[in-house]
C-alpha cells in the first residue's frame, strides 16, 4: 500500500508538470496576447508603445525563460501579477476559491443525497410506475442544460416571488446566504443527481441479482437491510467514481452556472482571464484545477480500498 | 352644496400641487444600483476606448468643461464650465484659455491647480516623463502645440492652427483632468479625482463601488450616498435583476429593442428611453487586393444594400439611415435627406439600385453563371454577427456568394491590420458628435483606425479646411460635402446607425441619456432617488 501511494504521488507530480507545460505552451500558441487585446480595444496601435508594454510584462523574453520564471515563482509561492488588474494573482484567485468550493460542495451534496436514494428506490422497484417516473426524471436531468434550467429558475423566481437569488457578497440573513448558493447548486446538481441516480440504479440491479443477496433474504434479513447494508455497500464503488469525476468537473466546469447566477467564482474568472489572455491568472488557475482533479482522483482511489476491503493496491 | 364641492376640489388640487412639488424636491441619500455589462480592463478613462469605463468612472472626475448633463443633444451651445469657471478664445482662435476654480480639492485632500491640467494634457500628448500604457486619443490633441499655465488658476491650450472642435473634445466624458501627484499606474487601479463620487473599490468581474464626496466643490451635491455597479455579463440575468428590483437602472444604452419590450411587459412602471448612440454599423473593404480593388465591384456592393431591411430586422424599425455623421435630428452634422438620397445606394428604389449593381458586376466579369466567392469577416459578437448575416443574404442578389468568417475579438484588429480579409462588417463608435473626431480617426491617410487604408489627399485637405472653419454654417456645408464624397468613394459604406434603450425605476430622478454620444452623460452628481 505504501509503495502504491508513493508511486501515485510521483505520478501526480509528473502529471502536474505535464499540465504546466501544456497550458503554458497552449496559451502562447493561441493567437493574440494581452498587449494585442489592450491595444486593439483602443483601436490605436503604436508599435513602440506595444513593444514597451510587452517588455514591461516580460512577454518579449524567450518562452523557456518565461516558463522557468513562472515555475520558479510558483515553487516560492509567488504567482505573479494579473496583467489586467495589476494586483498579485494570489490576491485575485484566493477569494474566489471558497465561493466555487461552496457551490461545488453543495451541488455534490445535492447530487449524492438525491441521486443515491432515488437510484436505490428505482432499482428495488424495477419495472414499476415509480421506476419509470424516476427514470424520466433522471433523463430530463441529463438532457436539460444547466444554463437553461438556471434561467428558468431565475425567471420563475422573479415571476412568483418578485426577487431572484443572484450572488450578494454580503447577505443580510442566513436564508439569503443559503439561497444564493443552494439555488444554483440545485440547478447544477440536478444533472449530477440524475447521473448518480442512473449509475446507482444500474449498479444496484446488478448486485441485487447476486447469490449473496438471495442468501441474505433467505436468512430473514429485512428488505431495508438487504438493500442498504448488503446491496448498496457493494454497489457504491462506481457511484463514488462518478461523484469523484463530478467533483473534479465542478471545480472548473461551473462557468455557465456562475455566469447565469452571477457568482464571482473561479470558473467565470478563468474564462474572463482567458478572454484578456491574462497569463498569470489562467496558468495558476488551471494549475489549481489540475491539482484538485489529481488529488480528488487520488482520494477516490484511496476510498475504494477503505470501502471494499477486497481491494488492495499493489500488495 | 356646489360651493362646498368646489372648495373641496380646490383644497385637493392645492394638496396635490404641493405634494407634486415636494416630490420634485431632491432628496439626499441612497445607493444608486446599476448593473454593468462587463468588467472594464482598468479604471483609467484616458487609457480605455470603451464606454464600459466612462459609465462607472466618470462620476469620479471633472473636466475643464462638460456637456450639459441634462440636455440629450451634445453641442457647443450645451458646453458648461466645470473645473473651469470660464473660457475664452484668443483673437486669432489659436489659444483657448481657461480660468480655473480655486475651491477644488482632489479626493486625497490635495488642491487642484492649473499644473494638473498641464500634466493631464502633456500625458495625453506624450510629452510627459510618465506614460500611459495606452493612449487611444492622442490624435485628438494633434493640433495642440502646448499647454501653458499662468499661476494656479489659469491654463491655456496653444494650437498650431485654429480648431474650434477642441472645446467639444474637452467636454467629452473621455477628457477628465487627472492629478499630477498620482501615477498613471495608480490611476488604473485606484483613481483619484475631484468629482462628486470617490472611488471605493473595483473587484474585477464582480463590482465597482463609489461613495459620495462630501467635499465636492458644488455645494449640496451629490445627492446620492454612493453608486454600486454589479458586473453581470449575462444579459438575461441582468435584465431579470432590473425587473426584480435588484437594480435601479440598466446599463445605459445596452437594452436592445426586443429586450426593451420584455422589460416593459414585466415592469410596466419602468421608465425606458430609446436613443441613437452614435455608433454606425459599416462595411470595411480591402481595396488593396482583388476583387475589391475594382471600384465597380465596390460600387455594386454599396448599391446592393437595403438599409431599411437591416433596421427592420434588427431594431424593429428603430434605427437611422445616414452617412458617416450621426443622422438628424439627433446628429448635428448629418447631410440633409435630399442630399443623402442622391448618393448611389441611398435612393428608395432598392430594386433599381440592385439592377444597376448587377450591371456593374457583369462589367467586372460576374453574373448569374459566375458568382463571386468571398468571405465576410466579423467579430464573434452578436451585434457584429447579426448584420453580417443579413449582409451576406443581401449581396447574393448581385452574384456574390459570401461565407461568414467569425473572428475572435483578440484577433479581429490584427487581422484587419494585416489586410487578411476581403470584406468585413464593423462597428464604429463616436465619442463626440464632431467631424474632427470622426474624419481624422477613421478616414485620414495613415490614421491607425483607418482600417481600410482609405487615402484621398483631396478629401484630407477638406478635413483640414472644415476643422479650421469658425463659421458654423460654412463648416456644416463642408462636412456634408466630405461625407457625401466618402460615401461615393465607398470608403467605408455605412449601413445604419443604431438606437438602443435604457430603463430605470420611476423613483430615479435626473437621469438623461445623451442622444448623440454614449460616452458623455454619466457624472450623476444631481441624480437622486425619490424613495
Amino acid at each position: 500500500m505504501f509503495a502504491y501511494i508513493v508511486r501515485r504521488l510521483f505520478l501526480m507530480l509528473v502529471t502536474l508538470f505535464g499540465i504546466s507545460v501544456i497550458i503554458f505552451v497552449l496559451l502562447r500558441v493561441v493567437p493574440g496576447n494581452i498587449v494585442d487585446i489592450l491595444f486593439d480595444a483602443a483601436g490605436f496601435v503604436d508599435p513602440a508603445d506595444k513593444a514597451n508594454l510587452e517588455r514591461e510584462l516580460g512577454l518579449s523574453q524567450p518562452i523557456v525563460i518565461q516558463y522557468l520564471h513562472w515555475i520558479g515563482g510558483l515553487l516560492h509561492g509567488d504567482l505573479g501579477y494579473s496583467y489586467v488588474s495589476e494586483k498579485p494573482a494570489l490576491e485575485e484567485i484566493l477569494p474566489r476559491i471558497p465561493i466555487t468550493a461552496r457551490l461545488a460542495g453543495l451541488a455534490l451534496l445535492f447530487s449524492a443525497s438525491i441521486g443515491i436514494p432515488l437510484g436505490v428506490i428505482s432499482a428495488v422497484h424495477q419495472g414499476s410506475k415509480l421506476d419509470y417516473a424516476l427514470r424520466v426524471v433522471s433523463l430530463s436531468g441529463l438532457s436539460l442544460p444547466s444554463f437553461w434550467l438556471g434561467l428558468l429558475i431565475l425567471m420563475a423566481s422573479v415571476s412568483l416571488f418578485g426577487t431572484m437569488p443572484i450572488f450578494n457578497p454580503n447577505p443580510k440573513t442566513w436564508i439569503e446566504a443559503l439561497t444564493i448558493y443552494a439555488v444554483p447548486a440545485m440547478a447544477v446538481g440536478f444533472r449530477s443527481a440524475a447521473l448518480t441516480m442512473r449509475i446507482t440504479r444500474s449498479s444496484m440491479l446488478e448486485i441485487l441479482r447476486q447469490d449473496y443477496i438471495r442468501t441474505a433474504r433467505a436468512k430473514g434479513a429485512s428488505e431495508a437491510s438487504v438493500n442498504y447494508h448488503h446491496a448498496l455497500k457493494n454497489a457504491v464503488l462506481p457511484v463514488i467514481t462518478v461523484i469523484g469525476i463530478e467533483a473534479a468537473f465542478l471545480i472548473g466546469g461551473l462557468i455557465v452556472t456562475e455566469t447565469v447566477f452571477n457568482i464571482p467564482g473561479i470558473a467565470r474568472f478563468l474564462v474572463e482571464a482567458l478572454r484578456w489572455r491574462d497569463y498569470p491568472i489562467v496558468q495558476n488557475l488551471v494549475m489549481f484545477i489540475a491539482v484538485v482533479v489529481v488529488v480528488v482522483n487520488f482520494i477516490v482511489d484511496m476510498l475504494y480500498a477503505a470501502i471494499d476491503p477486497r481491494i488492495r493496491f499493489g500488495d | 352644496m356646489r360651493s362646498v364641492r368646489a372648495l373641496a376640489v380646490a383644497v385637493l388640487s392645492v394638496l396635490a400641487i404641493s405634494d407634486a412639488s415636494r416630490a420634485a424636491e431632491p432628496k439626499s441619500g441612497g445607493i444608486f444600483r446599476i448593473y454593468h455589462r462587463d468588467s472594464p480592463g482598468s479604471a483609467s478613462i484616458h487609457e480605455g476606448a470603451t464606454y464600459s469605463l466612462n459609465v462607472p468612472f466618470m462620476p469620479i472626475f471633472n473636466n475643464l468643461v462638460i456637456f450639459d448633463q441634462h440636455i440629450a443633444q451634445n453641442s457647443t451651445s450645451t458646453i458648461r464650465p466645470e473645473l473651469a469657471e470660464s473660457w475664452a478664445w484668443s483673437g486669432d482662435n489659436k489659444t483657448l484659455t481657461f480660468k480655473l476654480r480655486k475651491d477644488v480639492k482632489w479626493h486625497d485632500g490635495k488642491p487642484f491647480t492649473a499644473a494638473d491640467v498641464k500634466c493631464t494634457f502633456d500625458l495625453l500628448m506624450g510629452k510627459s516623463q510618465q506614460k500611459f500604457r495606452q493612449n487611444p486619443r492622442k490624435s485628438w490633441y494633434e493640433q495642440v502645440d502646448e499647454v501653458t499655465t499662468n499661476g494656479d488658476d489659469e491654463a491655456s491650450f496653444k494650437l498650431k492652427r485654429p480648431q474650434p472642435a477642441l472645446l467639444s473634445l474637452l467636454a467629452s466624458g473621455y477628457s477628465p483632468v487627472y492629478p499630477c501627484h498620482v501615477s498613471p499606474a495608480e490611476m488604473r487601479t485606484k483613481p483619484v479625482g475631484t468629482g462628486p463620487f470617490k472611488f471605493v473599490e473595483f473587484k474585477a468581474n464582480e463590482s465597482i463601488k463609489l461613495t459620495k464626496n462630501p467635499d465636492y466643490f458644488k455645494k449640496g451635491l451629490p445627492y446620492l450616498d454612493g453608486i454600486e455597479f454589479t458586473i453581470i455579463p449575462n444579459r438575461s440575468t441582468a435584465i431579470l435583476g432590473f425587473v426584480s428590483g435588484k437594480f435601479d437602472m440598466t446599463f445605459p444604452t445596452e437594452v436592445s429593442i426586443p429586450l426593451l419590450k420584455d422589460v416593459k411587459s414585466q415592469d410596466p412602471k419602468a421608465v425606458c428611453v430609446v436613443e441613437p448612440n452614435n455608433v454606425s454599423t459599416n462595411i470595411i473593404i480591402n481595396s488593396t487586393a482583388p476583387p475589391f480593388d475594382n471600384l465597380d465591384i465596390r460600387r455594386a456592393l454599396a448599391l446592393a444594400l437595403d438599409r431599411k431591411a437591416f433596421i427592420q430586422i434588427m431594431f424593429e424599425g428603430q434605427g437611422d439611415i445616414g452617412g458617416t455623421m450621426e443622422p438628424a435630428p439627433d446628429g448635428l452634422w448629418a447631410m440633409p435627406k435630399d442630399m443623402l438620397e442622391q448618393i448611389p445606394g441611398y435612393g428608395p428604389d432598392i430594386e433599381k439600385n440592385r439592377e444597376e449593381a448587377r450591371k456593374l458586376m457583369q462589367k467586372a466579369g460576374y453574373g448569374p453563371d459566375k458568382h463571386l466567392q468571398i468571405k465576410v469577416s466579423t467579430r464573434n459578437i452578436a451585434v457584429y454577427r447579426d448584420p453580417a448575416i443579413i449582409l451576406i443574404d443581401q449581396i447574393k442578389s448581385i452574384y456574390i456568394d459570401a461565407e461568414l468568417d467569425v473572428v475572435d475579438t483578440a484577433q479581429w484588429f490584427p487581422k484587419i491590420a494585416r489586410k487578411d480579409y476581403s470584406l468585413g462588417l464593423n462597428l464604429t463608435g463616436n465619442a463626440v458628435d464632431e467631424p474632427d473626431q470622426s474624419f481624422y480617426e477613421n478616414y485620414a491617410c495613415g490614421s491607425e483606425r483607418n482600417y481600410t487604408n482609405y487615402c484621398n489627399k483631396d478629401i484630407e485637405k477638406l478635413f483640414d479646411q472644415q476643422s479650421e472653419e469658425i463659421d458654423l454654417d460654412k463648416r456644416k456645408k463642408l462636412v456634408w460635402e466630405i461625407d457625401r464624397k466618402l460615401q461615393e468613394d465607398v470608403a467605408r459604406p455605412i449601413i445604419f446607425h443604431a438606437r438602443t434603450g435604457t430603463c430605470w425605476k420611476p423613483y430615479v430622478k435626473n437621469v438623461t441619456i445623451m442622444s448623440n454620444s454614449s460616452y458623455n452623460g454619466y457624472r450623476y452628481e444631481d441624480v437622486w432617488l425619490d424613495k
